[in-house]
């Protein structure tokens, strides 16, 4: 049979599915395990409990200097960052999609402005955010928003223009404005593509946080990576890194349920 | 229900001519099947009815009035596909056009409005043969019940004319037939005039009132491109068809008009 053709069962998927992350956990055990026999003190590759240490220290432990739990008020202050964000930027591409994507005279004026600012690497505007706005959480956010809005604009103006012409015409021989167009031909259809979209923006956006946070920044969870790493202190970073990974994979799964709870319509339209 | 009228009508993309000498005068309330091999300029005539594209010289007129050049509720349109809008079910899609006519900022209505449109919409689907279906989805329709809705929503709306682009050349035969008989009916029943473009000349002959025929009439290689199609046979289906007069329960018409008795 061919390869194309061998599909697994369900339950082989799943097992297969576990199989990578099952070995790289056992890749890193044996690894540790031979580090530390080789030398107790090594810190580069730590045992487990090590790290379940750290984590408790950080997690459930009061930190004596701040008051508060680190591992908590580093992931509020992250993930107030982000959120504001993305609110800020799905906000705005939502707008911008449908009006260059809708009206031909917009997309004359801003299409090819959206698309040249879409190529500016955000992390070389970094300083001028800080000069311009402070080492606050403006200029964090402003970053996050410059290095997705651009990207989101782009694909949502393109999914509008990707909508059949004769659902426009449709909608215009049944009387409709530009404006009732946008609100309820248009709108209704752009908001699960929107959901793709901000799927895709996660990852950049996750990247813009952590690198703001790691160069100038006093709490949230790239500024705490960056600082213990002056202490070699892989038992903190390891859990940082995964603790990350994890939201970033609960946001993904998160929005993707929303697209089908929310747009049960949608599924077959994709499928086209 | 209206008539229309082409006057001395050309349409030519830069150098190349796709239509040309289109003269035409169609009744109120004809049933106009336009044929002609593909790439003859019968949906091109069509999409400038529509408003969608200008002709290149030459004027359309509808009862006397030269058309808008963009597409209005006064003409109502079924495509081949995508007539419907996905993202509504089969009710909403039918009351959309009555929103939209009433709610200029929302396009959207709540309470006795909504009320009444919807028992309206009910009724006109259930007309269509879509009764039960209210609350599906259009990717959950056969192809033919899909048609069946963009009839009935372009019929809520009340347009004077009806364009229908090969509105049912992706059915089955079976299917077909039954449409064709709603087809008929919704013709007979409302105040339309229709224009249908078709490639089944045996649906052109069975529901129109008259039958257009486009043609190339020089149709050598180093002719194509400066001549167009025009119009080789105009065919009157004899007996001579009327639309009947109307039902005692017809299908309402959206318009605010007064619609002529025994149209």
């Amino acid at each position: 049979m061919r390869l194309i053709n061998l599909r697994p069962s369900r339950q082989l998927a799943i097992y297969m599915a576990a199989l990578p992350f099952v070995l790289v956990a056992i890749g890193y055990v044996l690894g540790s395990e031979a580090r530390l026999a080789e030398n107790p003190n090594d810190k580069l590759l730590p045992a487990l409990s090590t790290m379940a240490q750290a984590v408790k220290q950080m997690a459930f432990q009061l930190d004596a200097r701040t008051g508060s739990y680190l591992m908590l008020s580093d992931t509020i202050a992250s993930l107030g960052r982000l959120l504001s964000a993305l609110a800020i930027s799905t906000a705005a591409a939502l707008v911008f999609g449908i009006v260059i994507g809708l009206l031909p005279a917009a997309n004359a004026m801003l299409g090819s402005f959206v698309s040249v600012t879409s190529m500016v690497p955000p992390l070389a505007l970094l300083p001028i955010l800080f000069i311009v706005m402070g080492l606050g959480e403006n200029s964090k956010i402003a970053l996050i928003v410059i290095g997705t809005l651009p990207g989101m604009i782009r694909d949502l103006s393109m999914r509008v223009l990707e909508l059949p012409r004769e659902q426009l015409i449709k909608a215009q021989t049944l009387g409709a404005s530009s404006w009732q167009i946008a609100l309820r031909v248009v709108l209704p259809q752009i908001l699960p593509r929107l959901i793709d979209s901000l799927r895709l923006q996660l990852g950049p956006a996750w990247l813009f946080l952590i690198a703001a946070e790691a160069i100038a920044s006093d709490s949230g969870l790239g500024y705490r990576i960056f600082l213990v790493r002056r202490y070699l202190a892989m038992d903190i970073i390891i859990p940082y890194v995964i603790w990350i990974t994890l939201l970033a994979f609960l946001m993904d799964f998160a929005l993707r349920l929303l697209q089908r709870k929310a747009f049960p319509w949608f599924a077959s339209v994709r499928a086209e | 229900m209206s008539a229309i009228r082409f006057d001395d009508v050309w349409k030519e993309y830069g150098d190349h001519i796709v239509l040309e000498r289109i003269t035409l005068e169609v009744a109120p309330r004809a049933f106009l099947a336009l044929v002609g091999p593909s790439g003859c300029g019968k949906t091109t005539f069509l999409r400038m009815l529509l408003g969608e594209e200008r002709p290149t010289r030459g004027q359309i007129l509808i009862d006397g009035v030269p058309l808008q050049p963009e597409p209005d509720a006064d003409r109502g349109v079924v495509f081949q596909r995508y007539s419907v809008f996905p993202h509504l079910t089969v009710l909403q899609n039918v009351l959309l056009g009555r929103e939209l006519q009433h709610s200029k900022f929302l396009g959207r209505l709540f309470g006795a409005a909504k009320k009444a449109a919807t028992d309206e919409a009910m009724a006109l689907l259930a007309e269509v043969g879509l009764k039960g279906h209210e609350d599906k989805y259009p990717s959950a329709l056969s192809g033919g019940m899909q048609q069946r809705l963009a009839l009935a929503q372009a019929v809520m709306r009340g347009p004077k004319i009806l364009l229908l682009d090969e509105p049912f050349g992706a059915l089955d035969p079976g299917i077909r037939a039954d449409i064709h008989v709603l087809m008929k009916r919704l013709w007979n029943e409302t105040e339309l005039t229709v224009v249908m473009v078709t490639h089944d000349l045996s649906e052109a002959f069975r529901l129109a009132t008259r039958v257009i025929a486009f043609e190339r009439n020089r149709d050598r290689p180093e002719e194509r491109e400066r001549y167009g199609a025009t119009i080789s046979r105009d065919l009157e289906i004899y007996p001579r068809r009327t639309a009947q007069l109307r039902a005692v329960a017809p299908i309402r018409s959206g318009r605010d008009d007064p619609a002529e008795q025994g149209a």
